[in-house]
């Protein structure tokens, strides 16, 4: 078995649906995508025009689902879809695109166009033009557990250094506990001080929680890559362990398309509702915060602001509750232009990131959230995703701009009182 | 064909061809797209999907200040354009008549002389944003030969109507028959091109809205 | 009425005299109609002295499928109007209701003013030509066609005079159960038949004479306002030539504005300001009747201008909608009530039968849809890690 045109072709008329014919119908090539995509404002090149990524899409909708393109095709006169096609591309709906939504929310005749560029990489993925660093991030997630490679030892090494550092204990396996983490491979690896973050605040909340040593990993490479049965069989393993272990609620991590992954595609993928809450560790802090469990002291002083990651805020609906927290610990907190759900990409999510063909277009299209942090001149950036966390400081380095990252988890749990 | 001949079969049998295909277009567009139905939404609703869609389909209209301020001339030649057509098709007096005689109700019209401007500054407008689709890079390369020729069949109306009702250039005959005939052949291409938006628009800022309220989004 | 009868060797100075009608009111004339064509005041002497010294030139009127009302037109006279004086120029040698003569001494007549006067009489036509079945229209024996082919032969110019003889008026309206047809159709369908199988024993036919090339005036109206017909036919008497037309043949002076151009209720059409109804609020403040069926805007006529029974009044100005009358096929032009902007044809029953139509093609072709798309879900086969390169 291997990905061929026939498979690329059969996932993208499976994927066509009464919103993609609603959005096809109604695109009068305004451009106004454009104009709210970094990948085009901050490196123009007119095929980066967002509705332009999802022309292998509207070819097939239009041959294949409408009146006038049947008759078209029998007639010989439909546009052709082949490997050059879906070649040319792969770039578009790859490296020039973290599905991060600023477009569908310009369109001003409603396009979900992000939705529909997810939808095209389900034909470019099938048919064998899916980028070589996605794909083998995608096979280490299925083979291994984790995109990055990580397996069960390398998390429990970083969670013995935790529990030395802390004295606390990680609970693993834990059945019955309210609460079951999920982890990114980048917290793992890189910021363990996460996890430390975790254990306190969880304590002092007097919640239960735990780890699933069978299913801990958060990301899902499947959503970026854009096909939907690698996704599900990752989420399944999140459901089985969630279900076996008995917790109320799955906790996702700060990372970005892990929270779309199994708060909002998760259920759809698996085919049923869960029977367990999915929370971002963002919501269940702003609970905390309200039910009173949270007790802070101490103040920021440094001029601080926030970075709303994609998938978490504009796609995933958690805006008010980060601001809710950084107004526990800032003295002096100010908005970057443009800051909620409007806010600009920081320009590595959606598998872009994993691709190391576009690097250079990544680093590039920086320039755009230099510009926001130029406005505002903050001391440090707090986020709630690990990648964008990881691509902001690759980009301040590479544009020479002395601003340090900051985890809001990791911020609030530092300012827990004793 | 004499002119009166002309203008006759233009207000008869050409007229329900183009009704005809204008209607039975659309009907089955629309059937075409919500037909094949999507998928029900098995996660955890944080919004509500009515309550997001409607919103959407009224707010999608109001661009925020940034996404103005980027898209200036698009946002504010299109709106003009668009509330030309508005005020020339459903506010002149004669045309208030046709929709009478089709729905049976009509309402009340504008001053003609204001018709007459708005025409004429739609007419305009349309002129710059051709020019503006023939230079601006993103919109010269995506433009089809269906944009043009739509952008012509818009536009013709306007211009044949302004010409109809100033007598200008030929005997009122066929000035007028040239005009409905222009809007008939607007009529025709409606079902089956961009001008579609005018009736999807609502269902895809429907869909917008429903999807971003589920996750608690106001798109 | 005057008498036509003979009078055919005086001039019009002479048989004027004979009336009793002053010079004083003649040159009155002769300035009403120069002003009427749009002339200049310096062709009034031109005029009078054209009619007085002419040798009125014989006229023969040819009456078909018509109503009279053109004749009834030309023909009022409340007073001793001016335009009654257009038949002391000329010499009306056969004309059907106005003649003394009936019977074969009629058409004697008409044929010996053909012989004396051939290719310079003027053929005036009104009513309409039937072509199904010659029966439906004849005269003496003789249908209409042959009639009318036999004596434009001769004819120095024809005039077409009312919408019938222009364009084919009421008998041509659907669906047209005569075949009647204009005096300009029927040129075009029947100019190259040869006048036979007529007794044209009687008929000299001097020099041939071939029916396709006639000048032809169109006069049209339903009926035509009376200064027009006579100014025409001053025009043709002063100048021998004829004037100038538009691209229907209709004289331009007459007929070269539109009713909605001159008519005095346009500045409420500009405003938008309608009568709804024949007795509403905006009837009786004498509003534009375009939302009632008026056709002013694409007929071409002087009735605004000229109006009616010498200047009084004309239909608009009566409060009724102008009917078209001096534009072909005005018959079928939907009806006399439907405003321009409204289509002929009825249209929520055309487009209940599309919606229905459509309805049942969409829910084909939505079934079709959804039959494919899970044709390619049974199709697809569960996308593994193996399935992410090409071979």
């Amino acid at each position: 078995m291997s990905a061929s045109l026939e498979k690329g072709i059969n996932a993208l008329k499976k994927e066509v649906d009464s919103t993609v014919g609603a959005f096809f119908s109604s695109c009068v090539n305004c451009g106004m995508c454009a104009d709210a995509c970094l990948f085009y404002t901050e490196s123009p090149c007119p095929s980066r025009t967002p509705i332009n990524k999802t022309e292998p899409l509207r070819r097939i909708w239009k041959q294949e689902y409408t009146l006038l393109g049947r008759i078209g095709k029998m007639l010989g006169l439909a546009k052709p879809i082949d490997h050059d096609f879906l070649n040319q591309w792969e770039k578009l709906v790859y490296d020039s695109c973290s599905l991060c939504g600023r477009c569908s929310m310009v369109c001003p005749v409603g396009i979900d166009i992000t939705l529909m560029i997810r939808k095209t990489r389900e034909g470019l993925a099938a048919s064998g033009h899916a980028p070589e660093g996605l794909i083998g991030a995608t096979k280490r997630a299925v083979t291994i557990g984790s995109p990055m490679g990580i397996k069960l030892p390398a998390l429990m090494a970083q969670i013995s250094h935790v529990e030395k550092d802390t004295g606390l204990k990680i609970p693993m396996d834990e059945e019955g506990a309210e609460y079951m983490l999920l982890l990114s491979s980048m917290e793992i690896m890189n910021f363990p001080e996460f996890i430390e973050a975790i254990a306190k605040i969880f304590k002092k909340a007097g919640v239960s929680w735990t780890i699933s040593s069978e299913a801990f990993e958060a990301t899902n490479s499947g959503i970026q890559i854009g096909v939907a049965d690698i996704a599900a069989e990752l989420i399944q393993r999140i459901v089985d362990a969630a279900e076996k272990l008995k917790v109320k609620t799955v906790i996702s991590p700060e990372c970005g398309h892990a929270y779309m992954a199994i708060r909002w595609d998760g259920p759809n993928l698996a085919g049923k509702a869960f029977n367990f809450k999915v929370r971002h560790i963002l919501e269940i802090l702003d609970e905390f915060r309200q039910d009173g469990r949270l007790k802070i002291s101490g103040k920021e002083t440094q001029k601080l602001t926030y970075h709303d990651p994609c998938q978490i805020s504009r796609r995933g609906g958690v805006i008010e509750q980060p601001r809710n927290l950084i107004n526990l610990f800032a003295d002096d907190f100010v908005e970057m232009p443009e800051a909620g759900k409007m806010n600009w990409c920081c320009g590595a999510g959606g598998g872009v990131s994993s691709n190391e063909r576009a690097d250079e277009l990544r680093l590039k299209v920086f320039q755009r959230k230099k510009d926001q942090l130029d406005e505002i001149k903050p001391d440090a950036i707090i986020s709630a995703c690990s990648n964008c966390r990881i691509h902001l400081e690759d980009g301040l380095e590479e544009y020479n701009m002395e601003i340090p990252l900051m985890s809001l988890t990791e911020t609030l749990a530092e300012h827990l009182e004793e | 064909m004499s002119e009166i001949e002309f203008l006759n079969w233009v207000r008869g049998p050409a007229f329900e061809i183009a009704m005809t295909i204008f209607i039975a277009g659309i009907i089955i567009r629309f059937l075409e797209i919500f037909l094949l139905g999507r998928k029900t939404n098995l996660a955890e609703a944080k919004g509500s999907e009515m309550t997001g869609g409607l919103h959407t389909i009224v707010s999608r209209s109001i661009p925020d200040s940034n996404t103005f301020k980027r898209s200036t001339f698009k946002i504010v030649s299109g709106y003009i354009f668009h509330l030309g057509l508005l005020i020339t098709i459903f506010f002149f007096a004669p045309h208030i008549l046709l929709f009478k005689d089709i729905f049976g109700f009509g309402w009340p019209s504008l001053p003609t002389p204001v018709v007459d401007a708005f025409a004429v500054v739609s007419i305009i407008t349309l002129i710059a944003v051709l020019i503006h689709r023939l230079q601006d890079r993103v919109l010269k390369f995506l433009s089809s030969t269906e944009d043009y020729l739509v952008w012509l069949l818009t536009i013709l109306p306007l211009i044949t109507g302004y010409i109809a009702f100033h007598r200008i250039g030929m005997t009122a005959p066929s000035l007028l028959a040239i005009h409905i005939l222009s809007v008939e052949l607007l009529l025709i291409a409606f079902p089956f091109s961009k001008l579609m938006h005018a009736f999807t628009l609502v269902l895809a800022r429907w869909y917008n809205g429903a999807i971003s309220g589920y996750r608690g989004v106001q798109s | 009425m005057t008498d036509f009868s003979n009078g055919k060797d005086k001039s019009l100075a002479e048989v004027l005299r004979s009336q009793g009608i002053s010079r004083r009111s003649f040159l009155k004339f002769c300035a009403a109609t120069a002003s009427m064509m749009a002339m200049s005041p310096a062709m009034i002497p031109k005029i009078a002295q054209a009619l007085e010294s002419a040798r009125r030139p014989s006229v023969i009127w040819l009456s078909f499928q018509e109503c009279t009302g053109c004749t009834e037109s030309l023909t009022r006279a409340h007073t001793a109007t001016i335009e009654s004086l257009i038949f002391d120029s000329i010499s009306l040698d056969y004309h059907h209701t106005l003649q003394a003569a009936s019977g074969e001494a009629a058409e004697e007549a008409r044929e010996e003013a053909m012989n004396e006067n051939w290719g310079k009489y003027l053929l005036v036509v009104d009513g309409s030509i039937p072509t199904k079945d010659m029966g439906y229209s004849t005269i003496a024996g003789m249908s209409n066609l042959d009639m009318f082919l036999q004596t434009a032969a001769g004819a120095a110019a024809i005039i077409s005079v009312g919408t019938c003889a222009a364009f084919g008026g009421i008998p041509h309206a659907h669906p047209n159960p005569t075949g009647a047809y204009s005096v300009y159709d029927i040129i075009k369908m029947y100019g190259n038949t040869d006048v036979d199988g007529v007794s044209s024993a009687s008929i000299d036919n001097n020099s041939g004479g071939s029916v396709k090339d006639k000048p032809i005036i169109t006069v049209p109206g339903c009926p035509p306002i009376p200064v027009v017909i006579t100014g025409v036919l001053t025009h043709y008497l002063t100048f021998g030539t004829i004037p100038e037309l538009d691209h229907l043949g209709r004289p331009k002076a007459f007929y070269g504005q539109s009713i909605h151009d001159r008519c005095y209720r346009r500045p409420f059409y500009d405003k938008g300001l309608f009568a709804e109804t024949f007795d509403d609020e905006g009837a009786k403040k004498g509003w534009c009747l375009y939302k009632l069926g008026c056709k002013g805007p694409t007929t071409y006529n002087a009735c605004a201008t000229t109006k009616w029974n010498n200047g009084t009044s004309f239909p608009i100005e009566s409060g009724h909608p102008c009917l078209g009358c001096s534009e072909p096929h005005f018959w079928d032009g939907g009806g006399f009530y439907k405003a321009l902007s409204i289509p002929t044809i009825d249209i929520p029953t055309t487009a209940v039968y599309a919606a229905a139509g459509a309805a049942a093609a969409g829910v084909a072709l939505g079934a079709m849809n959804k039959s494919k798309k899970s044709n390619a879900a049974k199709e697809h086969t569960k996308t593994t890690i193996d399935d992410l390169e090409k071979e």
